[in-house]
This record gives structure tokens, sequence and C-alpha cells, in this order.
């Protein structure tokens, strides 16, 4: 049962069924039940929440990923599988500290103050959560003052920070200046991004990390989480 | 079921109805006031006969005949011809059906050139930084053989968007004479690709020889005449208004076999055609409509494509230019003129001026192809792999045709609106906007697999460089490496029992002679 059931979550990751409203790939998907349907049940069941994290959830991310490899799957298909995850990983957030279980880590995203453009901003929010990571997302035209509030509050790894103009890219040197005077700059990982900004100009604010597209951007943040590990 | 073409719904027309009338009345008058010069006695005889005023010109060893035709003549032919043209192909399923009234758009190869060009990809190292190497295309042109013409054919009958073959290269072998080039250069089509083969005819004495063969692949006289797996181009009119003597009589020996057959006249704006658009298309279209008329009184009924391939004089050397803008506004003329005659209309597009494959060759040859499949002729020869006018032909290059075809065809799907599809667009724009991501990404999975989406350019290269001619060769390789489904043993033994002149080697392993 333990097993059907994961096995069930699996493949509704590589379906990238949220819900059972949700199509997938395959015909005739609609109105079975979904991943969120199947890890609330999972937990009804009392079946193992590393279970479900390592077998049902991540080894149905790395599939997808293997299927992205060998375009089977496109960004599209990483998305819905993403975001599969990413909506189980909200259900079981609250059940992982009682299991004994770390969490990946926070992180906080935001669109700078000034820019509404937000596509890319959600997308790597969804790649991140997919990718095990719990996201707080403060939406677009963020000021510094309110994205310093949260990092005070939240206290999160890592802060992940997205500008499409070129008049705006620089209001995130204002947010890293603004972590620097609060004296809490080395409590966060800064990771920024966006059309107009290149790895020299992240270096040259001060950035910790640049993601060139969201997969890129997951895989700046695994490297800040690899390095942190090394210490 | 025969290949679906492309239904062009909404046609582009340059013409007003008042222009069109006016060119028809134009090339009405032209019909008997020039009229036309004959080369050809018996063609100048059927025209007497019929009615048109015909008079000697001049006699001797070349005499000529002015022809003289009324336009009750040329009316009375267009209701004659069929609007319906059915082209046949050894595979059923890829036989056209062309109507004149309709814009179903089917595309084909052509011409037939005397150049082979072979591609390589030699390795250039960067003076200033040897760690950097480019593999740049070269183009190496050579005489066309039969092994080339197979090849041709086999990499067309896998071009996901061609629908027809025009034989693509003179074959110019040692052991290729004129007496047996029609019946080598038919079968080397017709053994390639299972699609329809249209091609011009070398010698008139070769004509039985080739419809025996079609008769046998067939399956015999009936079958032939139900799937007309062949069918030829005449230009039996020169310009200006000329009956040639010998196209004009292989043009009436075709008609008599019932066996379709394009009415060609091929006018250089400037030279052998008025510049002007008026004078042009009045003249093309008199010169097409004598034509057809003269085939529907050798034989009433025979199946004919209004054929045109009007093309301006270059400035510089009068050569064609194919490329010119002016050429693609004549021959989007021509296709309203062949539908104002409900006869199906056989175009021209894609026929570029530079000698090798690279940017003004993509440049002219999608500028002209978007614009004459958009006025929608039937049969439209839009010369795959074609360079340098008529003269080059490069397989690569006609790979690299296909994914233009592959852009147009999917341009011109019908737009998919209606009520279900609205109400679908409102739920989905409804439940996107109430979440917080507000992207509709989930919803583009679905229409991907159903190819609902347009497929990337084929020949994406990574990162910055351009590899499109390397990605392309390795396409048209790979194509080469599929199998055809060649005409059966049996069938083959018949054909070289009864057809004379063919070459063994095209079935016993191809190795060029000269």
């Amino acid at each position: 049962m333990t097993e059907a059931i994961i096995d069930l979550i699996k493949e509704n990751v590589i379906q990238g069924r949220v819900t059972r409203d949700d199509e997938g790939l395959e015909e005739g998907m609609v109105g079975e039940p979904g991943v969120t349907e199947l890890v609330g049940e999972a937990i009804e069941q009392g079946i193992g929440l590393s279970d479900i994290i390592k077998t049902g959830l991540t080894e149905g991310m790395e599939t997808v990923g293997q299927k992205f490899e060998a375009e089977e799957y496109y960004i599209p298909d990483m998305l819905a599988s993403a975001e599969a995850v990413g909506a189980a990983m909200e259900i079981l957030e609250p059940h992982l500290a009682e299991n004994g279980i770390e969490a990946k880590g926070k992180i906080i995203m935001a669109t700078v103050k000034g820019d509404l453009h937000d596509i890319g901003k959600n997308i790597v929010s969804i790649l991140l959560r997919g990718a095990g990571y719990s996201v707080k997302d403060l939406g677009n035209d963020v000021n510094p003052r309110t994205i310093m509030d949260a990092v005070k509050e939240e206290r999160p790894q890592y802060l992940g920070l997205s500008a499409l103009l070129t008049s705006t890219m620089m209001q995130m040197k204002d947010v890293i200046q603004a972590l620097t005077d609060s004296g809490i700059r080395d409590q966060v990982r800064v990771i920024v991004g966006g059309a107009p900004v290149s790895e020299e100009f992240a270096r040259s604010i001060g950035a910790d990390g640049y993601g060139a597209d969201g997969f890129d951007a997951v895989r700046a943040v695994e490297s800040l989480a690899s390095d942190k590990a090394k210490g | 079921m025969p290949r679906e073409g492309i239904l062009v719904h909404n046609p582009y027309e340059r013409m007003t109805k008042e222009q069109v009338r006016q060119i028809h009345h134009a090339s009405m008058q032209i019909l008997t006031d020039p009229g036309l010069i004959s080369f050809n006695r018996r063609a100048a005889e059927i025209f007497a006969s019929n009615g048109a005023e015909v008079t000697p010109v001049s006699s001797g060893d070349h005499p000529t005949w002015l022809v003289k035709i009324p336009e009750k003549l040329v009316l009375h032919a267009l209701d004659s011809a069929p609007r319906i043209v059915k082209l046949g192909a050894r595979n059923p399923d890829n036989a056209l059906i062309m109507n004149g009234e309709e814009p179903r758009v089917y595309f084909v190869t052509g011409s037939e050139t005397n150049i082979w060009l072979d591609v390589e990809f030699p390795t250039y190292v960067k003076k200033s930084d040897p760690k950097i190497e480019i593999q740049v295309p070269e183009f190496h042109p050579r005489r066309g053989t039969v092994a080339d013409l197979c090849q041709s054919a086999h990499v067309c009958e896998h071009l996901e968007t061609l629908d027809g073959y025009i034989r693509t290269v003179n074959i110019q072998d040692k052991d290729i004479t004129e007496d047996n080039k029609d019946v080598n250069k038919f079968f080397a089509s017709l053994n390639n690709t299972t699609k329809h083969v249209m091609s011009g005819l070398t010698s008139l004495s070769q004509l039985d020889n080739v419809v025996n063969m079609a008769r046998i692949i067939a399956g015999g006289e009936e079958e032939l005449k139900q799937n007309p797996i062949i069918s030829f181009i005449t230009c039996l009119v020169k310009s200006p208004l000329q009956f040639v003597e010998d196209t004009t009589d292989t043009f009436m020996e075709v008609c008599k076999r019932g066996l379709p057959v394009v009415v060609s006249s091929s006018p250089q704006a400037g030279t052998t055609a008025p510049m002007k658009e008026a004078g042009i298309m009045a003249q093309i279209n008199a010169e097409v409509l004598a034509g057809i008329t003269l085939g529907q009184l050798v034989n009433k009924g025979t199946p004919v494509l209004y054929g045109s391939v009007p093309v301006r004089a270059r400035m510089d050397n009068l050569d064609d230019s194919y490329g010119a803008v002016e050429t693609s506004q004549y021959n989007v003329d021509c296709s309203q003129m062949a539908r104002y005659y409900k006869i199906p209309n056989y175009s021209t597009s894609g026929v570029c001026d530079p000698r090798t494959p690279g940017t003004q060759s993509s440049v002219e040859r999608l500028f002209s192809d978007i614009l004459v499949t958009l006025s929608g002729p039937q049969y439209l020869h839009c010369a795959y792999g074609l360079l340098e006018c008529n003269s080059v032909f490069c397989l690569t290059q006609a790979v690299l045709d296909d994914a233009h075809f592959q852009m147009i065809k999917f341009f011109l799907r019908p737009a998919r609106i209606d009520e279900t599809e609205i109400a679908e667009s409102l739920k989905q724009i409804r439940e996107v906007v109430a979440t917080p991501q507000k992207l509709y990404i989930s919803y583009i999975r679905r229409a991907m697999r159903s190819r609902q989406i347009s497929p990337p350019y084929p020949f994406e290269g990574d990162g910055e460089g351009d590899n499109v001619f390397a990605l392309a060769h390795k396409r048209m390789q790979e194509l080469l490496a599929k199998p055809v489904d060649h005409i059966d043993r049996a069938t083959t033994a018949r054909i070289f029992e009864e057809i004379l002149g063919l070459l063994r080697r095209q079935v016993d392993g191809l190795k060029t002679e000269g």
C-alpha cells in the first residue's frame, strides 16, 4: 500500500499534476488524485515523510530532469512537475520538524522596486520549490525596506532578487547595501538575476550568486548550499 | 486519401476583379493582333481547321504561319479543360488532386539544372586565436549525373512538405544520350520516390517508351489513366508569342495520350515581354491560353495546368532575376488569372539569383515562397534546392527549403477561433489570474504535444555560432540513409525487358560514368 501511494506520487510528479483537476500528459487522468491529494493521503496513512520526499518527489523530479535532458520534456513540463513538488512540500513543511527532517532551506524572492516584471522571478520560485526549498515570494515592485523586514523576520538562508529593466537593476545594489548597513548581510546569501543582469554585474554589486535563467538560479542556490556545507 | 497540401483560405490577390477582366481582354486582343507565329505546321493546321485565321508568313526550310485565335475558340477550350486535375503517384496516398477553383497549394521541386553542388565542411582556425576552429561550408559545382538524380529523388521522398517531384538535375553521364535520357531520368525518379513525377521530354521519340514504363508501373492502361503517376511540362510557346516547332509537337503528342501536361510560358520582363506589369501579364496570359486552346483542340478534355514562369530581367546583364520583387508580383498575378479561368495553376517561387546557399539565397527564396504561396497556386514549383536561377541544384539547400515550407504551412493553418475555443480560453484566463504566479505555462503542454505549437527552427545551432548549413547537411545525410520504397523486383525486371535504353547500373548499384 505504502509503495503504491509513493509510486503514484512519483508518477504524478512526472505527469506534472498538482491536483485531481489537472490533465497531465496522458489521456484520462482528470479526476484521478494529483500530488497534493496523494501526499495528504500518505500523511494520513502515516507513511514516512522521508519516503514521500525521497522516493516520491525527488525520484520523480529526477526522472523529469532526465526526460528534459533527453529532449522528451520541455520547460513547461519541468515547471508543471516543479509546481507539483512545490505544492507537496507546502503540505509537508509543518510536519518536517516533528519528524526530525531538516528543511533544505528558505528563500525570499522579490522583484525590486520600480519593476513590475515578475515572470522570471515566478518561474524561479516554482523551480526552487520543485527542488525542495521553502520559498516566500514578496511579489514585484518591492521596496528595500520590505525586503529588509522580511529577511529579519523570516531569517532565510537565501534572498533572490530580480529585475528586468536597466533602470531598476541598480535597486539590487541598494538592497545589498541596506543589508550591510543593517548588519545582517552575512546572514543571507543574495542571488540576483534578470534579463539585463550579468555575472559581472552580480559581482560588482556584491551579490553571492547569479542565475542566467531559472535552472541556473537553482544551480546557483545549490552551489551556495554546497559551499556552506563544506564550511 | 490524396495528399492534403495546404489550403489558403483567403488567397492574396494583387489585382482587382476589374483588372483581371482588363488583362483577359488585353490577352484576347493579343491573340488576334498581333496573334502568334507558329513554327509548327500541324499546330497551324489544327488552328486553321477550327476557325482561327492562319496565314503563311515564310516558306522554305523553316516555314512559319501567323495564327490569329478568336476569343470564342479560347473560351470553348477553357470550357473543356478539366477544372479538377489529378496527378497520381506510385503510392496512391501521394496523389495530388488539384481544383482550379480551390487555392490548395502543393509544393513541388524543379527545375532541371545542369550543375550539381557538392558541399564540404573544411575546418578553419582563427589566426589570432588558434584554439578557435570553425567549419565553413564549401561548395563544389560539377555536372549532374544519374546517381545525383536518384539521390535527389530519394531525399525528396522523405521531405515532409514536398508533395511532388520534378527532376532536379540534368543527367549528363557519358553513357546518357538523347535517345536514352528520358527513360533513364523518369526511371531514376520513379524508382526513388513514391510521389508524383513530372518532367519535360528531351526527345519526342522517347515519349512512348516513357508512357509504357509508367503503364507497367501503374499496372496497365486503365490504371495509368486513373492514377497518372507521371505528367509532362512543355514550353510550347516561346516568348514573345511563338509556337516552337519541336516542343509544340511534344505537347500535342502528350495531349493525344491524355496524360496531364503543363502549358508553360516563361517570358522575361524587359526582353521577351514588356517590363510593365500590365504588359507582361497580358502577354503571358495570351501565351498560356494559346497553348491550352491548342491542347483542347488536339484532345478535348486533356488535363492541363496553367503554367506560369514569368521573370524580370536583371538590369546589369539582362539575365533572369528570380530574386527580383517583380518576379513574385507576376507569379501572384498569374495565380489569380488561372483561378479566374478555373484551371489549376503551375506557379514558381523560391528561385534565387546567387549560385551558392547563403544569406541572399535565403532572403530571396523565402520572400517569394511566402508571397506566391499566399496567392494559392495549386502546383507550386518552388525550387527546392535550386540556385543561380535554374542552373545549380544543391541537395542541402533542398533540406533547408523544406524547413521554410514547414513554417509557411504552419502559418497557413486556419485560425482556431470558435465558441469552444473562446469558452476554454476564458476559463484559463480566469483560473490563471486567480493564482499567485499568474502564468499560463501549465496549459502549454497539451497544445505542444498535439502539434498546435510551431516547432523551433530545426537547424538552430548552440550558442552564437551559425551551424545552419552543417546541421541541414547532416539532416540530408540522415534522409539519404533512410530506406526508400523502390519499384518491386518483378516490375523492374519487366521494365528492363520491355523498355530499351535503361542503364543496368540504375538497379545494380549506381556508379557515375564520366
